[in-house]
């Protein structure tokens, strides 16, 4: 038999807390808060970005300066189109969802920041 | 072309059409409010939005232009696809969650309530309406060349339906039917390019594979770079460069992000787009390779963007041709539909907040019907120009509409978001630097195409040297005017990078 448990969270009424507070009224406090959180998205998006460059932006120059790795075939395909033609989408998927974690991790611990003074 | 040859043609594009407003009037059923005209209320799902935003994404450029591209130029056009793609991840990672906690309709407002000044939102809402146009242009050039190859049409009557089509759609039920229309399209497109590829694929390996084997046949054409050398470096750079900034600034991408129900949302839905688009971009450089080696004299006839098109018929013939045909020409129709669609809305929004909406002599159009207006004048404009100027190349024209989206609203939203020390004055001045340089550029390549060595290749791909240029213009001038730092930025800086569940003060 399963039983019916009743849930209760603390309630939403409660006024916010003193450190959401510093938030709201600018305070230099409140600054520092927002900035660290401005701080590490940022940080977040410019090591996906960092990687994008990295690892598609150094291919023309790639083809460029090294054009034998052109000739190179896998299955009869020539290597440029695998990686330009196919490689690219996972690895573009791969780096969306490795920041989409990351950025609502570092949200998370930014409200746990806050709600902190509560607990 | 005979009544037969036509039959495909004519049955696929009366079906899509059909479908279209069909599913739309079906949507008109929930659409009562301006705020579901313009951005569904704000309450579409993740899933649902993003087929909505690749139906909407995928255009005439990547349904029939991309295939084009490649059996004309080879490897090297492999980087539109994946600029149209990896824009989206740049979205995602600097813009998408920021920009849908503003809580502002369109890219205007947004400009509008961060810098409180109704000077950017004047010279924001000039740069939708351009960008807007440039880009439906050759939506509806391509629905002519379709219409054409199709069903042997004169090249006016596929501007003319499309145009109609949308403004039906648009006008009758906005934002809300449209999001339905648009994630249905999603689907048929993907279906109308993958079941084709399939069965061309099976036949050219029954054929025994030919056109493989012999590198040294494919010449410079399988190998990137091969031709050009220090121009094709940069030519290749400038594309990547105003693809991967030119997303987050086309109107009708961004007006979609306000569809969401938070920042979160947002957030997720951008990564399933990236995951529809991917799935997507893996088929038009099938259709080129495969026209390398069936479809030879279209390459030398210049007439690329039909490829698509017409080489079912030319590796199959009888009712699987017919077949292939139709499908084919059904996706390209949804492809015209859903982003004339996506783009007229956006046009049609700004046109009508900032100018159908105004009073004029003391009268003033409602909402709704100052939205329809602006959704008239937002296709007659672009449908007059595909209907009287010269055909320039799908893809290339979408391609100017990024370059000057990412030299104007790119460093807009980039500083806007992450810069607390913008000013009305620098964003005017970037967006002037940035809109005129790419903008100027754009018009010369539209009006004056052929080889033009270095020149001709600063011209035609512009983003390389107008993006940095607006960028510092907007930062230099922003600092020169330090007084101007607009006092509600902390507050609104909160509202855009903070969680809506905190229970903050937003502005």
């Amino acid at each position: 038999m399963r039983e019916r448990v009743r849930v209760t969270g603390p309630s939403r009424r409660t006024p916010p807390a003193a450190r959401s507070g510093d938030i709201d009224a600018e305070t230099r406090l409140g600054g520092v808060y927002m900035g660290s959180l401005l701080r590490e998205q940022l940080r977040l998006a410019i090591r996906v970005l960092l990687a994008l460059t990295l690892g598609l932006g150094s291919l023309p120059l790639l083809f460029h300066l090294a054009p034998e790795v052109t000739d190179w075939r896998l299955f009869g395909v020539p290597l440029p189109w695998l990686v330009l033609g196919v490689a690219v989408y996972p690895f573009l998927l791969a780096l969306g969802w490795y920041y989409v974690r990351r950025a609502e991790r570092n949200e998370q611990h930014f409200a746990e920041l806050l709600e902190g003074g509560e607990r | 072309m005979s009544a037969g040859d036509a039959a495909p043609g004519i049955v696929a594009i009366v079906l899509v059409t059909l479908a279209t407003l069909l599913i739309g009037t079906w949507g008109l059923r929930f659409s009562r409010t301006t705020s579901d005209f313009l951005v569904a209320s704000r309450t579409v799902a993740p899933r649902l939005n993003a087929s909505a935003i690749g139906g909407e994404y995928l255009s005439a450029a990547s349904f029939l232009g991309v295939a084009g591209l490649v059996l004309t130029f080879g490897a090297d056009m492999l980087w539109y696809p994946i600029g149209w793609t990896a824009g989206y991840l740049v979205l995602l990672v600097l813009v998408a969650a920021p920009l849908r906690r503003s809580g502002a309709y369109t890219l205007p407002d947004f400009a509008e309530a961060r810098l409180g000044s109704r000077a950017v939102r004047a010279v924001c809402s000039l740069l939708v309406v351009a960008i807007g146009w440039l880009y439906l242009l050759p939506q509806f050039q391509g629905a002519g060349l379709t219409l054409r190859s199709a069903i042997g049409a004169p090249t006016w009557v596929g501007p003319v339906i499309v145009g109609l089509v949308v403004l039906v759609n648009t006008a009758s039920g906005g934002m809300r039917s449209i999001t339905f229309v648009q994630a249905f399209q999603y689907w048929l497109k993907l279906t109308a390019l993958l079941i084709p590829a399939a069965v061309l694929v099976a036949i050219w390996l029954g054929d025994g594979s030919p056109g493989t084997g012999s590198a040294g046949a494919a010449g410079d054409w399988s190998v990137p770079l091969a031709p050009a050398g220090g121009q094709g470096l940069y030519v290749t750079y400038s594309l990547i460069l105003a693809t991967f900034l030119g997303t987050m600034g086309l109107p009708h991408v961004v007006v979609r992000f306000y569809t969401n129900p938070d920042g979160a949302g947002a957030r997720r839905t951008t990564l399933v787009v990236l995951a529809l688009l991917g799935a997507f971009y893996l088929l038009p450089p099938i259709y080129g390779a495969l026209g390398r080696v069936y479809a030879a004299e279209l390459a030398a006839s210049g007439r690329t963007d039909v490829l698509v098109l017409e080489l079912p018929r030319l590796m199959v013939g009888g009712i699987t041709g017919d077949v292939l045909t139709g499908l084919v020409t059904a996706g390209a129709f949804a492809a015209f539909l859903s982003t004339s669609s996506g783009l007229v809305i956006a046009v049609a929004g700004v046109l009508s907040q900032d100018v159908t909406g105004r009073a004029f002599g003391g009268r003033r159009l409602d909402g709704i019907t100052a939205f329809r207006v602006g959704a008239v004048l937002a296709v007659l404009l672009p449908c007059l120009v595909a209907v009287s100027a010269p055909h320039v190349g799908v893809a290339k024209t979408v391609g100017l509409a990024f370059a000057v989206a990412a030299s104007t609203f790119c460093p807009l939203l980039l500083l806007g978001i992450w810069w607390r020390r913008l000013t009305d004055a620098g964003a005017v001045a970037g967006l002037a630097v940035g809109g005129l340089g790419s903008g100027v550029a754009a018009g010369i390549t539209l009006a004056w195409s052929g080889d033009h060595g270095w020149a001709g290749v600063l011209v035609e791909q512009p983003a390389a040297w107008s993006v940095p240029l607006a960028l510092t213009t907007m930062v230099v001038v922003s600092l020169m005017t330090a007084r101007r730092v607009p006092p509600h930025t902390g507050r609104f800086m909160v509202r855009l990078h903070t969680p809506e569940t905190l229970e903050l003060g937003r502005g």
